[in-house]
Protein backbone atom coordinates (compact mmCIF):
# COMPACT_ATOMS: atom_id res chain seq x y z
CA UNK A 1 0.00 0.00 0.00
CA UNK A 2 1.21 3.50 -0.79
CA UNK A 3 1.00 5.93 2.10
CA UNK A 4 3.38 8.75 1.37
CA UNK A 5 2.67 11.15 -1.47
CA UNK A 6 5.69 11.99 -3.63
CA UNK A 7 6.68 12.21 -7.29
CA UNK A 8 8.16 8.73 -6.91
CA UNK A 9 4.97 7.21 -5.42
CA UNK A 10 2.92 8.84 -8.19
CA UNK A 11 5.24 7.31 -10.79
CA UNK A 12 5.19 3.90 -9.06
CA UNK A 13 1.39 3.88 -8.81
CA UNK A 14 1.15 5.00 -12.41
CA UNK A 15 3.08 1.90 -13.44
CA UNK A 16 0.94 -0.27 -11.12
CA UNK A 17 -2.36 1.02 -12.52
CA UNK A 18 -3.17 3.22 -9.44
CA UNK A 19 -4.19 0.13 -7.44
CA UNK A 20 -2.03 0.62 -4.35
CA UNK A 21 -3.37 3.90 -2.91
CA UNK A 22 -4.92 3.56 0.51
CA UNK A 23 -7.80 5.75 1.71
CA UNK A 24 -6.54 9.12 2.95
CA UNK A 25 -8.01 8.52 6.41
CA UNK A 26 -9.52 5.58 8.28
CA UNK A 27 -13.22 5.47 9.23
CA UNK A 28 -13.18 3.52 12.52
CA UNK A 29 -16.15 2.74 14.76
CA UNK A 30 -16.29 4.99 17.81
CA UNK A 31 -14.80 3.65 21.06
CA UNK A 32 -16.32 4.10 24.54
CA UNK A 33 -13.56 6.35 25.82
CA UNK A 34 -10.70 8.53 24.61
CA UNK A 35 -7.99 10.68 26.19
CA UNK A 36 -9.47 13.65 24.35
CA UNK A 37 -12.52 14.28 22.20
CA UNK A 38 -12.77 17.10 19.70
CA UNK A 39 -16.22 18.19 18.55
CA UNK A 40 -16.24 19.51 15.01
CA UNK A 41 -14.43 18.04 12.01
CA UNK A 42 -13.65 21.30 10.25
CA UNK A 43 -10.20 22.73 9.79
CA UNK A 44 -9.80 23.84 13.43
CA UNK A 45 -10.98 20.50 14.89
CA UNK A 46 -8.86 18.39 12.56
CA UNK A 47 -5.82 20.61 13.10
CA UNK A 48 -6.33 20.30 16.87
CA UNK A 49 -6.28 16.50 16.58
CA UNK A 50 -3.17 16.59 14.40
CA UNK A 51 -1.17 18.83 16.77
CA UNK A 52 -2.37 16.86 19.82
CA UNK A 53 -0.91 13.74 18.25
CA UNK A 54 2.17 15.28 16.68
CA UNK A 55 3.26 17.89 19.22
CA UNK A 56 1.94 16.39 22.45
CA UNK A 57 1.96 12.66 21.66
CA UNK A 58 -1.72 12.29 22.60
CA UNK A 59 -3.04 9.90 19.95
CA UNK A 60 -6.05 8.32 21.69
CA UNK A 61 -8.23 11.07 20.26
CA UNK A 62 -11.56 11.23 18.45
CA UNK A 63 -12.80 13.98 16.13
CA UNK A 64 -16.61 13.95 15.99
CA UNK A 65 -18.25 15.54 12.94
CA UNK A 66 -22.03 15.73 12.56
CA UNK A 67 -21.84 15.83 8.76
CA UNK A 68 -18.76 15.25 6.63
CA UNK A 69 -15.34 16.69 7.42
CA UNK A 70 -14.70 20.14 6.01
CA UNK A 71 -18.38 20.48 5.05
CA UNK A 72 -19.07 23.52 7.21
CA UNK A 73 -17.27 26.84 7.03
CA UNK A 74 -13.97 25.18 6.01
CA UNK A 75 -15.59 24.22 2.71
CA UNK A 76 -17.54 27.47 2.37
CA UNK A 77 -14.97 30.22 2.87
CA UNK A 78 -13.12 32.21 0.23
CA UNK A 79 -9.71 30.62 1.03
CA UNK A 80 -7.77 33.80 1.79
CA UNK A 81 -4.72 33.44 4.07
CA UNK A 82 -3.33 36.67 5.58
CA UNK A 83 -2.12 38.17 8.86
CA UNK A 84 -2.66 41.91 8.42
CA UNK A 85 -4.00 42.67 11.90
CA UNK A 86 -3.35 45.61 14.18
CA UNK A 87 -2.97 44.61 17.84
CA UNK A 88 0.16 42.71 19.01
CA UNK A 89 -2.03 39.90 20.44
CA UNK A 90 -3.68 39.40 17.06
CA UNK A 91 -0.38 39.61 15.20
CA UNK A 92 1.05 36.85 17.43
CA UNK A 93 -2.00 34.68 16.76
CA UNK A 94 -2.48 35.19 13.02
CA UNK A 95 1.28 35.42 12.46
CA UNK A 96 1.65 31.93 13.95
CA UNK A 97 -1.07 30.65 11.62
CA UNK A 98 0.51 32.32 8.61
CA UNK A 99 3.96 30.84 9.33
CA UNK A 100 2.50 27.37 9.84
CA UNK A 101 0.57 27.68 6.56
CA UNK A 102 3.86 28.38 4.77
CA UNK A 103 5.22 24.99 5.79
CA UNK A 104 1.93 23.10 5.90
CA UNK A 105 2.22 21.24 2.60
CA UNK A 106 5.55 19.71 3.66
CA UNK A 107 4.44 19.18 7.25
CA UNK A 108 1.30 17.26 6.27
CA UNK A 109 2.75 15.65 3.12
CA UNK A 110 -0.36 17.03 1.42
CA UNK A 111 -0.45 19.84 -1.12
CA UNK A 112 -2.64 22.59 0.34
CA UNK A 113 -1.92 24.67 -2.78
CA UNK A 114 -0.82 27.73 -0.84
CA UNK A 115 -0.41 30.53 -3.37
CA UNK A 116 1.23 33.63 -1.84
CA UNK A 117 0.03 35.99 -4.51
CA UNK A 118 -0.30 38.99 -2.20
CA UNK A 119 -3.27 40.99 -1.05
CA UNK A 120 -4.08 44.66 -1.47
CA UNK A 121 -6.50 46.38 0.92
CA UNK A 122 -7.44 49.58 -0.87
CA UNK A 123 -7.77 53.14 0.41
CA UNK A 124 -10.38 55.39 -1.14
CA UNK A 125 -9.38 58.77 0.36
CA UNK A 126 -6.38 60.72 1.64
CA UNK A 127 -7.59 60.19 5.21
CA UNK A 128 -7.75 56.42 4.72
CA UNK A 129 -4.14 56.59 3.49
CA UNK A 130 -3.11 58.08 6.85
CA UNK A 131 -4.89 55.27 8.69
CA UNK A 132 -3.23 52.79 6.33
CA UNK A 133 0.21 54.24 7.13
CA UNK A 134 -0.54 53.72 10.84
CA UNK A 135 -1.66 50.14 10.18
CA UNK A 136 1.46 49.39 8.12
CA UNK A 137 3.69 50.85 10.83
CA UNK A 138 1.96 48.77 13.52
CA UNK A 139 2.33 45.61 11.48
CA UNK A 140 6.00 46.25 10.70
CA UNK A 141 6.78 46.96 14.37
CA UNK A 142 5.12 43.62 15.21
CA UNK A 143 7.29 41.88 12.64
CA UNK A 144 4.59 41.22 10.04
CA UNK A 145 5.28 42.12 6.42
CA UNK A 146 3.29 45.06 5.13
CA UNK A 147 3.89 47.86 2.66
CA UNK A 148 2.10 51.12 1.99
CA UNK A 149 1.24 51.14 -1.72
CA UNK A 150 0.71 54.24 -3.83
CA UNK A 151 -1.94 54.38 -6.52
CA UNK A 152 0.76 53.52 -9.10
CA UNK A 153 1.70 50.43 -7.10
CA UNK A 154 -1.97 49.39 -7.04
CA UNK A 155 -2.16 49.90 -10.82
CA UNK A 156 0.79 47.55 -11.19
CA UNK A 157 -0.74 44.68 -9.12
CA UNK A 158 -4.40 45.13 -10.15
CA UNK A 159 -4.45 46.85 -13.55
CA UNK A 160 -8.05 45.87 -14.32
CA UNK A 161 -9.41 47.76 -11.28
CA UNK A 162 -11.71 50.72 -12.02
CA UNK A 163 -9.27 53.67 -12.01
CA UNK A 164 -11.58 55.93 -14.02
CA UNK A 165 -12.16 59.54 -12.93
CA UNK A 166 -15.86 58.73 -12.40
CA UNK A 167 -15.18 55.81 -10.01
CA UNK A 168 -17.46 55.91 -6.97
CA UNK A 169 -14.56 54.68 -4.80
CA UNK A 170 -11.36 56.15 -6.29
CA UNK A 171 -8.07 54.49 -5.33
CA UNK A 172 -5.51 56.50 -3.37
CA UNK A 173 -3.27 53.53 -2.54
CA UNK A 174 -3.52 50.65 -0.12
CA UNK A 175 -1.95 48.21 2.34
CA UNK A 176 -0.05 45.44 0.60
CA UNK A 177 0.81 42.15 2.26
CA UNK A 178 2.98 40.15 -0.12
CA UNK A 179 2.91 36.92 1.88
CA UNK A 180 -0.89 36.83 1.86
CA UNK A 181 -2.67 34.68 -0.66
CA UNK A 182 -4.97 31.73 -0.97
CA UNK A 183 -4.90 28.02 -0.09
CA UNK A 184 -7.11 25.17 -1.22
CA UNK A 185 -9.69 24.94 1.57
CA UNK A 186 -10.70 21.29 1.09
CA UNK A 187 -7.05 20.28 0.96
CA UNK A 188 -6.43 21.90 4.34
CA UNK A 189 -9.21 19.80 5.92
CA UNK A 190 -8.26 16.63 4.07
CA UNK A 191 -4.52 17.10 4.71
CA UNK A 192 -5.01 17.52 8.45
CA UNK A 193 -7.46 14.58 8.51
CA UNK A 194 -5.06 12.31 6.66
CA UNK A 195 -2.07 13.28 8.82
CA UNK A 196 -4.05 12.98 12.07
CA UNK A 197 -5.51 9.62 11.06
CA UNK A 198 -2.01 8.42 10.20
CA UNK A 199 -0.94 9.24 13.77
CA UNK A 200 -3.82 7.20 15.23
CA UNK A 201 -6.64 9.75 15.61
CA UNK A 202 -10.19 8.41 15.02
CA UNK A 203 -12.15 10.62 12.62
CA UNK A 204 -15.83 9.82 13.07
CA UNK A 205 -18.23 11.40 10.58
CA UNK A 206 -22.05 11.52 10.70
CA UNK A 207 -21.78 11.65 14.49
CA UNK A 208 -23.62 14.57 16.08
CA UNK A 209 -23.09 15.53 19.72
CA UNK A 210 -26.54 15.81 21.31
CA UNK A 211 -25.54 16.34 24.95
CA UNK A 212 -22.69 16.46 27.44
CA UNK A 213 -22.03 14.00 30.26
CA UNK A 214 -21.52 16.16 33.34
CA UNK A 215 -20.50 14.72 36.73
CA UNK A 216 -19.14 16.50 39.83
CA UNK A 217 -19.24 19.81 37.95
CA UNK A 218 -16.92 18.60 35.20
CA UNK A 219 -17.48 17.61 31.60
CA UNK A 220 -16.77 13.87 31.42
CA UNK A 221 -17.93 12.96 27.94
CA UNK A 222 -20.49 13.41 25.20
CA UNK A 223 -23.73 11.78 24.11
CA UNK A 224 -23.81 11.38 20.35
CA UNK A 225 -26.03 9.93 17.65
CA UNK A 226 -23.55 7.02 17.63
CA UNK A 227 -23.52 6.41 21.38
CA UNK A 228 -21.83 7.79 24.49
CA UNK A 229 -18.11 8.53 24.58
CA UNK A 230 -16.07 9.54 27.59
CA UNK A 231 -13.00 11.74 27.89
CA UNK A 232 -11.55 13.95 30.61
CA UNK A 233 -10.70 16.69 28.11
CA UNK A 234 -13.11 17.79 25.43
CA UNK A 235 -12.59 20.54 22.89
CA UNK A 236 -15.19 22.14 20.68
CA UNK A 237 -14.49 23.89 17.37
CA UNK A 238 -17.94 24.27 15.86
CA UNK A 239 -17.96 27.91 14.68
CA UNK A 240 -21.50 29.21 14.12
CA UNK A 241 -23.03 26.43 16.21
CA UNK A 242 -20.97 27.16 19.35
CA UNK A 243 -23.96 28.72 21.15
CA UNK A 244 -26.06 25.60 20.50
CA UNK A 245 -23.50 23.35 22.22
CA UNK A 246 -22.87 25.93 24.94
CA UNK A 247 -26.58 25.85 25.80
CA UNK A 248 -26.37 22.06 26.26
CA UNK A 249 -23.35 22.57 28.54
CA UNK A 250 -25.24 25.20 30.54
CA UNK A 251 -23.58 28.50 29.67
CA UNK A 252 -23.88 31.39 27.22
CA UNK A 253 -21.23 32.78 24.88
CA UNK A 254 -20.75 36.36 23.58
CA UNK A 255 -21.67 35.19 20.09
CA UNK A 256 -24.30 36.03 17.50
CA UNK A 257 -24.53 33.69 14.51
CA UNK A 258 -24.91 35.22 11.08
CA UNK A 259 -24.86 33.93 7.51
CA UNK A 260 -21.84 34.98 5.48
CA UNK A 261 -22.28 34.58 1.76
CA UNK A 262 -19.80 33.91 -0.99
CA UNK A 263 -20.12 33.19 -4.68
CA UNK A 264 -18.01 32.23 -7.68
CA UNK A 265 -18.21 33.21 -11.33
CA UNK A 266 -17.72 30.95 -14.30
CA UNK A 267 -14.02 30.16 -14.87
CA UNK A 268 -12.08 32.45 -17.20
CA UNK A 269 -8.43 32.78 -18.23
CA UNK A 270 -6.04 34.43 -15.72
CA UNK A 271 -6.95 38.09 -15.27
CA UNK A 272 -6.41 38.81 -11.56
CA UNK A 273 -3.31 37.40 -9.84
CA UNK A 274 -3.75 38.92 -6.38
CA UNK A 275 -6.43 39.32 -3.69
CA UNK A 276 -8.18 42.71 -3.82
CA UNK A 277 -10.23 44.11 -0.94
CA UNK A 278 -12.15 47.37 -1.18
CA UNK A 279 -13.38 48.70 2.18
CA UNK A 280 -15.59 51.14 0.25
CA UNK A 281 -17.66 48.46 -1.42
CA UNK A 282 -17.05 45.90 1.34
CA UNK A 283 -16.13 43.36 -1.34
CA UNK A 284 -13.03 41.27 -1.90
CA UNK A 285 -12.18 39.00 -4.79
CA UNK A 286 -9.50 36.63 -5.99
CA UNK A 287 -9.22 34.25 -8.93
CA UNK A 288 -9.08 30.56 -8.14
CA UNK A 289 -6.63 28.20 -9.82
CA UNK A 290 -9.58 26.95 -11.88
CA UNK A 291 -10.18 30.50 -13.12
CA UNK A 292 -13.34 31.33 -11.19
CA UNK A 293 -13.65 34.71 -9.49
CA UNK A 294 -14.14 33.95 -5.80
CA UNK A 295 -16.22 36.78 -4.35
CA UNK A 296 -16.98 37.64 -0.75
CA UNK A 297 -18.50 40.56 1.07
CA UNK A 298 -20.19 41.63 4.27
CA UNK A 299 -22.33 39.60 6.64
CA UNK A 300 -26.05 39.25 6.18
CA UNK A 301 -27.67 41.64 8.67
CA UNK A 302 -30.13 39.12 10.10
CA UNK A 303 -29.00 36.65 12.80
CA UNK A 304 -29.31 33.25 11.17
CA UNK A 305 -28.52 29.54 11.21
CA UNK A 306 -29.79 29.12 7.62
CA UNK A 307 -26.87 28.31 5.30
CA UNK A 308 -28.33 30.24 2.37
CA UNK A 309 -28.03 34.00 2.75
CA UNK A 310 -30.54 36.62 1.66
CA UNK A 311 -30.68 38.46 -1.66
CA UNK A 312 -30.18 42.11 -0.57
CA UNK A 313 -26.67 41.31 0.71
CA UNK A 314 -25.79 39.37 -2.45
CA UNK A 315 -27.03 42.26 -4.58
CA UNK A 316 -24.86 44.68 -2.60
CA UNK A 317 -21.81 42.45 -3.04
CA UNK A 318 -22.29 42.04 -6.78
CA UNK A 319 -22.91 45.74 -7.39
CA UNK A 320 -19.78 46.49 -5.34
CA UNK A 321 -17.79 44.01 -7.43
CA UNK A 322 -18.94 45.62 -10.68
CA UNK A 323 -17.98 49.05 -9.35
CA UNK A 324 -14.47 47.67 -8.63
CA UNK A 325 -14.13 45.67 -11.85
CA UNK A 326 -16.62 46.82 -14.54
CA UNK A 327 -15.22 44.14 -16.90
CA UNK A 328 -16.65 41.43 -14.62
CA UNK A 329 -20.15 42.49 -15.74
CA UNK A 330 -19.69 40.01 -18.57
CA UNK A 331 -19.25 37.07 -16.19
CA UNK A 332 -22.00 34.70 -15.14
CA UNK A 333 -22.30 33.60 -11.52
CA UNK A 334 -21.87 29.85 -11.13
CA UNK A 335 -22.67 29.25 -7.47
CA UNK A 336 -23.71 31.11 -4.33
CA UNK A 337 -23.78 29.75 -0.79
CA UNK A 338 -23.43 30.79 2.86
CA UNK A 339 -21.76 29.58 6.03
CA UNK A 340 -22.85 30.33 9.58
CA UNK A 341 -20.21 32.42 11.32
CA UNK A 342 -19.77 33.11 15.04
CA UNK A 343 -19.53 36.87 15.46
CA UNK A 344 -18.04 38.22 18.71
CA UNK A 345 -18.35 41.87 19.84
CA UNK A 346 -14.59 42.55 19.57
CA UNK A 347 -14.10 40.53 16.37
CA UNK A 348 -11.47 38.34 18.02
CA UNK A 349 -11.67 34.60 18.71
CA UNK A 350 -12.39 32.86 22.01
CA UNK A 351 -9.80 30.27 23.02
CA UNK A 352 -9.72 28.77 26.50
CA UNK A 353 -11.50 26.62 29.06
CA UNK A 354 -15.25 27.09 29.12
CA UNK A 355 -17.32 27.80 32.26
CA UNK A 356 -17.82 24.00 32.37
CA UNK A 357 -14.43 22.58 33.51
CA UNK A 358 -13.03 19.97 31.15
CA UNK A 359 -14.68 21.57 28.11
CA UNK A 360 -12.41 23.84 26.05
CA UNK A 361 -13.43 26.44 23.46
CA UNK A 362 -12.09 27.37 20.05
CA UNK A 363 -14.69 29.68 18.51
CA UNK A 364 -15.59 33.25 17.69
CA UNK A 365 -13.45 33.48 14.55
CA UNK A 366 -16.35 35.17 12.79
CA UNK A 367 -15.67 35.68 9.11
CA UNK A 368 -11.94 34.94 9.44
CA UNK A 369 -11.48 31.39 10.68
CA UNK A 370 -9.86 29.76 7.66
CA UNK A 371 -6.66 31.78 7.77
CA UNK A 372 -6.26 30.89 11.46
CA UNK A 373 -6.70 27.10 11.25
CA UNK A 374 -3.09 26.08 12.04
CA UNK A 375 -2.98 28.45 15.04
CA UNK A 376 -6.45 27.51 16.31
CA UNK A 377 -5.42 23.86 16.16
CA UNK A 378 -2.06 24.45 17.85
CA UNK A 379 -3.58 26.44 20.71
CA UNK A 380 -6.58 24.19 21.39
CA UNK A 381 -4.23 21.18 21.30
CA UNK A 382 -2.00 22.90 23.87
CA UNK A 383 -5.02 23.53 26.12
CA UNK A 384 -6.27 19.95 25.80
CA UNK A 385 -2.83 18.45 26.43
CA UNK A 386 -1.73 20.67 29.32
CA UNK A 387 -4.97 22.17 30.65
CA UNK A 388 -3.20 25.55 30.51
CA UNK A 389 -3.01 28.51 28.17
CA UNK A 390 -0.20 29.11 25.75
CA UNK A 391 1.08 32.73 25.91
CA UNK A 392 -0.49 33.36 22.52
CA UNK A 393 -3.94 32.09 23.50
CA UNK A 394 -4.09 33.72 26.97
CA UNK A 395 -5.39 37.15 25.80
CA UNK A 396 -8.21 35.43 23.90
CA UNK A 397 -9.74 33.72 26.96
CA UNK A 398 -13.46 34.15 27.61
CA UNK A 399 -12.59 36.13 30.77
CA UNK A 400 -11.80 39.22 28.68
CA UNK A 401 -15.52 39.97 28.53
CA UNK A 402 -15.59 40.30 32.32
CA UNK A 403 -12.28 42.13 32.74
CA UNK A 404 -13.04 44.43 29.79
CA UNK A 405 -9.68 43.72 28.17
CA UNK A 406 -11.15 43.33 24.67
CA UNK A 407 -9.05 43.01 21.52
CA UNK A 408 -11.13 45.10 19.18
CA UNK A 409 -9.91 44.27 15.68
CA UNK A 410 -13.01 45.82 14.10
CA UNK A 411 -11.61 49.12 15.30
CA UNK A 412 -7.94 48.10 15.01
CA UNK A 413 -7.70 46.74 11.48
CA UNK A 414 -11.12 47.62 10.11
CA UNK A 415 -12.19 44.04 9.55
CA UNK A 416 -15.86 43.42 9.02
CA UNK A 417 -16.46 40.47 11.34
CA UNK B 1 -36.05 40.39 -0.33
CA UNK B 2 -37.87 39.22 2.77
CA UNK B 3 -40.80 41.23 4.08
CA UNK B 4 -40.88 42.08 7.80
CA UNK B 5 -43.88 43.64 9.49
CA UNK B 6 -43.44 46.80 11.52
CA UNK B 7 -46.27 46.96 14.10
CA UNK B 8 -46.65 50.64 13.26
CA UNK B 9 -46.07 50.80 9.47
CA UNK B 10 -47.08 47.34 8.25
CA UNK B 11 -45.14 45.07 5.84
CA UNK B 12 -41.83 46.54 4.59
CA UNK B 13 -38.57 45.34 2.98
CA UNK B 14 -36.08 43.64 5.32
CA UNK B 15 -33.43 46.23 4.40
CA UNK B 16 -35.43 48.87 6.31
CA UNK B 17 -34.91 46.99 9.58
CA UNK B 18 -31.99 46.63 11.95
CA UNK B 19 -31.41 43.89 14.54
CA UNK B 20 -31.32 45.32 18.06
CA UNK B 21 -30.58 42.32 20.27
CA UNK B 22 -32.35 39.55 22.12
CA UNK B 23 -35.63 40.41 23.84
CA UNK B 24 -35.74 40.33 27.63
CA UNK B 25 -32.10 41.37 28.17
CA UNK B 26 -32.64 43.92 30.93
CA UNK B 27 -30.01 46.38 32.08
CA UNK B 28 -28.78 45.74 35.63
CA UNK B 29 -29.61 48.49 38.07
CA UNK B 30 -27.74 49.88 41.05
CA UNK B 31 -24.24 50.92 42.05
CA UNK B 32 -22.87 47.53 43.15
CA UNK B 33 -23.49 45.41 40.05
CA UNK B 34 -20.63 42.87 39.76
CA UNK B 35 -18.50 42.71 36.61
CA UNK B 36 -19.87 39.24 35.78
CA UNK B 37 -23.41 40.62 35.67
CA UNK B 38 -22.36 43.49 33.41
CA UNK B 39 -20.61 41.00 31.12
CA UNK B 40 -23.80 38.93 30.96
CA UNK B 41 -25.87 41.97 30.06
CA UNK B 42 -23.42 43.45 27.57
CA UNK B 43 -22.05 40.38 25.81
CA UNK B 44 -23.51 36.98 26.69
CA UNK B 45 -26.25 35.77 24.35
CA UNK B 46 -28.52 32.74 24.05
CA UNK B 47 -28.19 32.98 20.25
CA UNK B 48 -30.86 30.30 19.81
CA UNK B 49 -31.19 28.04 16.78
CA UNK B 50 -34.89 27.92 15.99
CA UNK B 51 -37.56 30.08 17.64
CA UNK B 52 -36.27 33.50 18.69
CA UNK B 53 -37.69 36.62 20.27
CA UNK B 54 -35.73 39.72 19.28
CA UNK B 55 -35.79 43.49 19.46
CA UNK B 56 -35.70 45.12 16.01
CA UNK B 57 -35.83 48.72 14.92
CA UNK B 58 -37.67 49.90 11.83
CA UNK B 59 -35.15 52.50 10.74
CA UNK B 60 -37.52 54.50 8.57
CA UNK B 61 -39.98 55.21 11.41
CA UNK B 62 -37.53 54.79 14.28
CA UNK B 63 -39.72 52.47 16.34
CA UNK B 64 -38.34 49.57 18.33
CA UNK B 65 -40.48 46.44 18.51
CA UNK B 66 -40.38 42.70 19.22
CA UNK B 67 -40.21 40.20 16.38
CA UNK B 68 -40.75 36.49 16.93
CA UNK B 69 -39.14 34.47 14.17
CA UNK B 70 -37.28 31.29 13.30
CA UNK B 71 -33.51 31.70 12.99
CA UNK B 72 -33.16 28.74 10.60
CA UNK B 73 -36.06 29.13 8.15
CA UNK B 74 -36.46 32.90 8.78
CA UNK B 75 -40.26 32.57 8.99
CA UNK B 76 -41.71 35.43 11.05
CA UNK B 77 -44.34 34.32 13.57
CA UNK B 78 -45.37 37.69 14.97
CA UNK B 79 -44.27 41.26 15.58
CA UNK B 80 -45.60 43.46 18.32
CA UNK B 81 -44.78 46.77 20.02
CA UNK B 82 -42.48 46.73 23.04
CA UNK B 83 -44.78 46.10 25.98
CA UNK B 84 -47.82 46.34 23.73
CA UNK B 85 -50.50 44.03 22.35
CA UNK B 86 -49.44 41.32 19.92
CA UNK B 87 -50.04 41.84 16.22
CA UNK B 88 -49.86 38.67 14.18
CA UNK B 89 -48.72 38.58 10.56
Amino acid sequence: MTRRYSAFSLFKEGLAGQTGWEPAWRSPSPRKSYDAIIIGGGGHGLATAYYLAKTHGVTNVAVLEKGWIGGGNTGRNTTVVRSNYYYPESVALYGLAHRLYEGLGQDLNYNVMLSQRGMISLCHSAIEMEIAARTVNAMQISGIDAELYSVDDVRRVAPIYNFSAQARYPVFGGVWQGRAGTARHDAVAWGYARAASGLGVDIIQNCEVTDFIIADGRCRGVVTTRGEMRAERIGMAVAGHSSVLAAKAGFHLPINSYALQACVSEPVKPILDTVVLSPGTGVYVSQSDKGEMVIGGALDRIPSYGQRGNLPTLEGVISGLLEMFPAFGQLKLMRQWAGIVDVVPDSSPIIGESPLPGLFLNCGWGTGGFKAIPAGGTLLAHLLATGKHNDISRPFDLDRFVTGRLIDEAAGSGIAH
Amino acid sequence: MQIFTCPFCGPRDESEFHFGGEAGNTRPDGADVPAERWARYLYMRANPKGATSEVWVHMTCGEFFIMERDSVGHKVAASHPLGGAEKSE
